[in-house]
């Protein structure tokens, strides 16, 4: 990568896209954004046609950063062409634990995703674009604001932008707390103002979205890199990370490592180089006792998968999978319990109630968790732990409880020894539980036994 | 709720045929407050009528302003009961009446929206909201131990609601708080005391732990593919300083430097 000249590197190490020099003074100020060639881009993709731009996505080959990988120019190729009413949405509900690379985007670097955001629009033809960000960054929420107005100010917005054909209306909607607004087309449901529920699928939001029109949705980072590829063009950015997931990525890591934070990373760097080397590791004495590769969604990995390469594929053949690029390191000292169990607490928290063994499953999952760690659990509840697991997989409408039961799956697959030892340990502890009995639910008069 | 259940004391779990029991109320049903919600002999409340139900015309105005960015103004529910919300202090029946009527939806539907998200109030709370995240990251590092000291030095003052809140995005600043809507980590057990005087007294809090003080760890970190340089061992020039936060130097440092200047 070093002879790549549209990135060159210092020390051997690639320039990065989407964190250069993120911590300058005044960057999330269009002025500072546009001394340092911000919405060339732009001007440079409205030069060319829709169709052109989409050619140059495709090239480049991006995968989607949210979480799924489906990459961004075959979803938008998807969007059917023609005058109607097509919507653009821009995911920024992060709420994956252990995810936050969106979070410093926005905050930082707002224009950037904004300039990405238009792109993505004139290359699908939609007129309207929204930002759905949720509740809890109201910080970023208002840097976006104040972006928003100066690039509309800027004639990068509104009608007829900078002398071309296309209008674009953007919005910032502010969500109010849910994690399963992350998913896209319960996102859809919240923006449209009902409960965020997710939706059947068929049929996709490229074909039916938001108002029931066709949709493009599409995560902060992913947006955020559209601009890159139509600077350095799609072949090059394709030159980047491996052959199937090319490119860069804001991975966050979280958790026992000594520095936390973002990074970014040409997938393919090998998953050591990333918590050893960047996040420092973990304190000092101790170990990786696993890692959840993609956030709490992701079935964890051990120690013995530190040395695969950090891309979609890989993480994928290691039985995981890259998801939003959120590395959790859990060190030795954390009993893998306690792991399951905020886990497990997490999803049934998080749980919409729409699908019923989603809504059940999460519940029931927690309360055997909880009875391990209790010990009133026997070994075989661990067994009718993964029987309840195995009917929420693939049997709802979106994959929340997928996204428990797989992580917590593949702790008990790969701990199973000591969840049997937590058990044992527990029950001789305290055969019947509660360390601190909470006085008991208050009971009327004459209630029925 | 459920976690009541769970936790009750052994001797009421075992039911007398020695297995064990399923709590109950007082009306035979399991579910708490099942049948607290509505009144049944009460007919459906309906969209307010404007002529009977005063909107302050501060709210109103917020409410139009969001409803008319959308193409379909249903989608400014969270906007309106975020704006109601703020005006008083909670989705109150006040509150959704207000938004109901400039939304022209019915109460029982803003009902269903502000019970599904978090950040929506149901109940009166403490003006100044602190949630305390206790996902993954922050309870590796010592997340519950910060919210049983927070909930324990406001147990008193009804001016806070403290609260857990599931991943709030800042796992590089674990353990963290959002404190009236600021990103304040990693906070400390001794600087809750602190922490809370300066939410009391209207002052920034903690402001040199602030988000927004927060430098990325290493922008230029991009690494080149190719074999791992770290073995299992790390060597010396990795280990940095944890976690590089701009900040001007702060206290016994920068007091020591001058002391030692002046002893020069």
């Amino acid at each position: 990568m070093s002879e790549n000249p549209t990135n060159p590197s210092s020390n051997g190490r690639t320039q990065p896209l989407l964190l250069r020099g993120i911590d300058e003074e005044g960057l999330h100020t269009l002025e500072v954004y546009r001394r340092r060639g911000g919405y060339e881009a732009l001007t440079k993709a409205l030069d060319m046609a829709p169709g052109e731009v989409l050619e140059q996505l495709q090239a480049s080959g991006l995968r989607g950063r949210g979480g799924a990988g489906f990459a961004i120019g075959k979803k938008a190729s998807f969007m059917p062409e023609g005058a109607m009413d097509k919507y653009m949405v821009c995911n920024a509900d992060e709420s994956e634990p252990g995810a936050f690379k969106d979070r410093e985007l926005m905050q930082k670097n707002p224009h950037q995703l904004i300039e990405g955001l238009i792109i993505a629009a004139y290359t699908v033809g939609a007129n309207r674009a929204f930002i759905y960000i949720r509740g809890e960054y109201q910080r970023q929420a208002d840097v976006l604001d104040a972006a928003l107005a100066e690039a509309q100010g800027a004639g990068y917005l509104g009608e007829r932008i900078l002398g071309s054909g296309f209008s674009l209306t953007l919005v910032v909607h502010r969500g109010a707390g849910a994690y399963i607004c992350g998913e896209e087309t319960a996102l859809l449901d919240s923006l449209e103002g009902k409960r965020g529920n997710p939706r059947i699928k068929p049929p996709f939001p490229a074909n039916q979205g938001l108002y029931q029109g066709p949709t493009l949705i599409n995560n902060v980072e992913t947006l955020a890199t559209v601009p890159h590829v139509i600077t350095m063009g799609g072949e090059k950015y394709a030159e980047l990370g491996t052959e199937s997931s090319p490119g860069t990525k804001v991975v966050s890591i979280s958790g026992n490592v000594r520095r936390p934070g973002n990074y970014e990373v040409e997938l393919g760097t090998p998953v050591r180089e990333i918590i050893y080397g960047l996040a420092g590791g973990p304190p000092e004495g101790r170990e990786v006792k696993f890692f959840f590769p993609g956030g709490s969604s992701a079935p964890v990995l051990t120690a013995e998968d530190l040395d695969r390469p950090y891309d979609f594929d890989s993480m994928a053949e290691a039985g995981s999978m890259l998801g939003s690029g959120s590395v959790i390191v859990v060190d030795d000292s954390v009993p893998v319990v306690d792991v399951a169990l905020k886990v497990a607490k997490f999803y049934e928290h998080e749980s919409c109630g729409k699908c019923s063994p989603c809504r059940e499953g999460t519940r029931w999952t927690r309360t055997i968790l909880q009875r391990v760690d209790d010990g009133t659990a026997t070994p075989m509840d661990l067994d009718i732990m993964a029987s309840v697991q195995e009917q929420i997989l693939g049997n709802c409408l979106c994959v929340l409880g997928d996204s428990m039961a797989m992580p917590i799956g593949s702790m008990v697959q790969k701990f199973r020894a000591e969840f049997e030892a937590h058990i044992e340990a527990a029950r001789a502890r305290n055969p019947f539980g509660d360390e601190e009995p909470e006085p008991p639910l208050p009971v009327v008069q004459g209630a029925a036994a | 709720m459920t976690k009541k259940r769970d936790s009750l004391p052994a001797e009421d779990r075992v039911g007398t045929n020695g297995r064990a029991s399923v709590p109950r109320f007082g009306h035979g049903s399991r579910v708490p407050g099942w049948d607290e919600a509505v009144d049944l002999r009460k007919d459906p409340a309906d969209v307010p009528d404007p002529a009977t139900v005063p909107v302050p015309p501060q709210l109103r105005a917020e409410i139009e302003a969001h409803m008319a960015k959308y193409p379909d103004h249903r989608s400014a529910v969270i906007a309106g009961l975020a704006a109601a919300q703020r005006h008083h202090g909670w989705c109150s029946p006040e509150a959704i009446d207000q938004v109901a009527c400039v939304m022209r939806l019915t109460p029982g539907y803003l009902v269903s929206i502000a019970t599904f998200y978090d950040m929506l109030e149901n109940q009166p709370v403490g003006r100044h909201s602190v949630y305390v995240c206790t996902n993954i990251s922050c309870s590796l590092c010592g997340a519950e131990e910060l919210l049983a000291a927070m909930e324990e030095a406001t147990a008193d003052d009804p001016d806070f609601n403290v609260r857990h809140f599931e991943c709030l995005g800042a796992c590089d600043i674990a353990p963290m708080a959002s404190v009236d809507g600021v990103y304040v980590g990693p906070i400390s057990l001794d600087e809750v005391p602190t922490l809370l005087e300066q939410v009391r007294e209207g002052a920034p809090v903690l402001p040199a732990k602030q988000l927004t003080q927060r430098a990325v760890a290493e922008p230029l970190a991009v690494l080149p593919k190719g074999p791992t340089t770290y073995g299992g061992r790390m060597p010396e020039e990795a280990l940095g300083p944890p976690a590089a936060i701009e900040q001007e130097p702060i206290g016994p440092a920068e007091g020591s430097k001058q002391s030692n200047e002046k002893a020069v």
